[in-house]
């Protein structure tokens, strides 16, 4: 290389005689080796406490093994049979030699797993499992004298969707498909439909709450950034006030102000704008969750905005008022253009946490105003169908990386700033 | 934002309309937080304003909810209705162990991932910088769900050691975040002249850096502990019958429908979120001073 700079000598030395360039590559190395030493204990830190976590919910989204470890023999005669004319007795035999050698936990959670399948099946197979110990060959005369439902196509044509160790089929019921008995996707059955009006909902209730946010926030940004410093810093207080305040304060704070007889219907029966008899509904349904949302994501659009504004010189209004435009005009065509970085950063950041909400419509959401994050926490406490909780949360997931990965593209994520 | 004299009556008019329309969004904002504190004095059982507390009558204010806050629950006739018992000051107690806890681990770890992910030799300075921002991105319920499942099978859910690393998981963006924005103001000359006065590196961190970028430590550790004191979501996925904390408390509260019974805790509440605010101005405006910059 003809950058190494040459002596009479040979190359440059250091003090102690060794190459300047291996010296300068040495202590480049310590560097960069320090840094990484730095980094490493949090790093492994989050890997291990938070990245290995939500991707072994990723997985549980499609993991189907636990059934095949509980009826191996059953899916091998099951491959056997022709899925068309009665089951054969050897399938009987499989299925019983099964669950005679399962433990009673794991048929539990097989038959589980069995009855998102085909409904019944959980019934079926417990019954069926508590007197195993009686049954005698022939198998299937004595299965079917347990329960008639033995000798029905269905539930042994349903194994099918189950055989693989691999399944879609949580994401597929996450937006109300399903799987047929041989694998072929179909819409779910009609009154089972229901995430794909809970997606919708989601969306639309995060679209509506950034723009209200969006709308609301950009006077109160302008009027932020304009006014002097000592009136604007009290303002900015109103701002940081509810943000710095217990969520589940002000959840109860708005139930307090919109319930039926709360401050808001109150006081306008009080000034005569409302009859006692038809206060509004504000509450525990989809209305609340939106006014409620608002006001909590709202200043996550106000500081984006006001911190841009803030960068614009107000020369450039009035240059463009000198240059002949009206105020609107100047408004419209010189500030607005410039304010749209912190308008997009703003939109994403409420759109992305409005998306994951839970808290909220819980508590203010009633029953039309409950979202997908919901239905997650349904699932994973109530249902058990941690398979479909993991398939949604999932799909919740990749929907706000790929925000975020937009929000990065826009704004950089090391300029996100707090308070 | 006064009215120039020349402006037009159209003007006058939009300018007193914009400004009306900014007092409604801050009311919009604050009015929930200050129309509960008169209530939390309220008498009755129940949480509206009684017709006998608009006319300022003295039998309608009591402390009597501020009591069973408290615990003190011997001078309250109906004990019972005010839902009187220790659990709040329990859950209180609880509360403050999880985010002390959790914020001295988060500080400390968050400050490390600072500092390495600063210096201009950090490999993939990008992706780990994005990973280390996740939990704050990752909406609550999943990081919760997530987590259910892998406490469980590691015997860590139902501990209270898996709620404060849980908790710290939560706390570290906000101190890598703060910290890092310190450090662009940091003059790296001060640690080579310190290591050429003779200071090991950790005598010169302690000495010379720590004290400057303290301001971007503190108020990172104020986010954790604000952030794990007011934490409901991942309680209520790992928390056991023995981790109760008051976000818990109030939680189970509000779901039984005795939204009355969490008002007495506002006040004290707010009080303490504007307390929180005036230490963050204040270390804002050291941090600008140290910096050579003043607030215009």
């Amino acid at each position: 290389m003809s950058a190494t700079p040459e002596t009479i000598d040979g190359p440059l030395l250091t003090a102690d005689g060794v190459p300047l360039k291996a010296s300068l590559q040495k202590s480049l190395r310590r560097a960069k080796l320090r840094a990484a030493l730095l980094v490493a204990p949090p790093l492994l830190f989050l890997i291990f406490l938070f990245i290995i976590p939500i991707g072994s919910m990723l997985t549980r989204s499609v993991d189907d093994t636990q059934i095949n470890k509980v009826l191996p023999r059953t899916f091998e005669a099951f491959d056997a049979w022709d899925k068309k004319s009665d089951p054969p007795e050897a399938l009987y035999e499989a299925m019983y030699l099964d669950l005679k050698n399962a433990e009673k936990i794991e048929i539990g959670q097989a038959s589980t797993r069995m009855n998102y399948a085909e409904p019944g099946w959980r019934s079926l197979v417990k019954v069926t499992a508590r007197r195993i110990k009686k049954i005698e060959p022939p198998y299937k005369e004595a299965f079917i004298k347990i329960d008639d439902r033995w000798a029905e196509l269905t539930y042994w044509r349903s194994l099918g969707i189950m055989k693989d160790p691999i399944t879609f089929g949580y994401y597929l019921n996450a937006v109300d498909l399903d799987y047929d008995f041989d694998k072929n996707i179909i819409q779910q059955d009609e009154n089972r439909r229901v995430y794909n009006l809970l997606w919708w909902r989601t969306i639309l209730v995060s679209v509506i709450v950034t723009l209200a946010c969006l709308i609301l926030a950009y006077p109160v940004s302008y009027l932020l950034a304009t006014l002097p410093m000592r009136y604007s810093n009290l303002l900015m207080i109103c701002v940081l006030m509810p943000f710095w305040t217990s969520l589940l304060v002000r959840i109860v704070a708005w139930m307090i102000m919109l319930q039926q007889n709360g401050v808001v219907n109150d006081t306008l029966v009080a000034v005569g704008i409302l009859g006692d008899n038809n206060r509004l509904e504000m509450m525990y349904n989809f209305n609340g969750t939106v006014i409620v949302m608002t006001q909590i994501l709202l200043p996550f659009m106000i500081l984006p905005i006001f911190s841009v504004m803030k960068t614009i010189p107000p020369s450039y209004m009035k240059a463009a008022q000198n240059l002949g435009a009206t105020p609107t005009l100047a408004f419209i065509r010189v500030y607005m253009p410039q304010t749209v970085p912190g308008v997009g950063a703003g939109c994403i950041l409420v759109f992305i946490v409005a998306i994951g909400y839970y808290i909220t419509p819980e508590l203010v959401g009633g029953k039309d105003g409950r979202l997908i994050g919901n239905m997650v926490a349904y699932h994973m406490q109530r249902s058990l169908n941690w398979g479909l909780a993991a398939a949604m949360g999932t799909i919740l997931l990749f929907m706000i990386l790929l925000l975020y990965w937009i929000y990065d593209k826009i704004v950089g994520i090391d300029n996100m700033k707090m308070g | 934002m006064a009215l120039p004299i020349y402006a037009t009556p159209g003007q006058r008019v939009w300018h007193y309309f914009y400004l009306t329309f900014c007092i409604f969004v801050l009311f919009f904002l604050v009015a929930p937080l200050i129309a509960v504190i008169p209530l939390s004095f309220t008498s009755s059982p129940f949480l509206n304003f009684t017709p006998e507390m608009l006319h300022l009558d003295p039998e309608a204010f009591s402390v009597r909810w501020y009591k069973s806050l408290f615990g003190m629950c011997a001078d309250i006739e109906d004990a019972a209705s005010t839902m009187c018992h220790d659990k709040w000051m329990t859950g209180a107690a609880r509360s403050l162990y999880y985010a002390v806890c959790s914020t001295v681990l988060a500080t400390f770890l968050g400050t490390l991932a600072a500092l390495g992910l600063s210096s201009e030799h950090m490999p993939f300075k990008r992706p780990i910088m994005a990973m280390m921002i996740s939990p704050l991105i990752v909406p609550l319920i999943i990081t919760a769900a997530g987590m259910a499942f892998f406490f469980a099978s590691v015997n860590l859910s139902n501990t209270d050691a898996g709620i404060i690393l849980a908790y710290t998981i939560l706390g570290l963006p906000f101190v890598v975040i703060t910290v890092t924005s310190t450090l662009v103001g940091f003059d790296r000359g001060l640690m080579r002249a310190a290591a050429n006065l003779g200071g090991t590196p950790a005598y010169n961190f302690f000495k010379i850096q720590m004290p400057l970028i303290a301001p971007g430590m503190i108020s990172g550790a104020l986010f954790a502990f604000i952030t794990a004191f007011d934490e409901i979501v991942i309680i209520l996925f790992i928390g056991g019958p023995q981790q109760f904390t008051l976000p818990r408390q109030m939680w189970s509260g509000i779901r039984r429908r005795s939204a009355r019974r969490s008002s007495p805790r506002r006040p004290s509440l707010v009080l303490f979120s504007i307390i929180l605010l005036t230490t963050l101005e204040m270390l804002r405006r050291r941090s600008e001073r140290l910096r050579g910059i003043t607030p215009h």
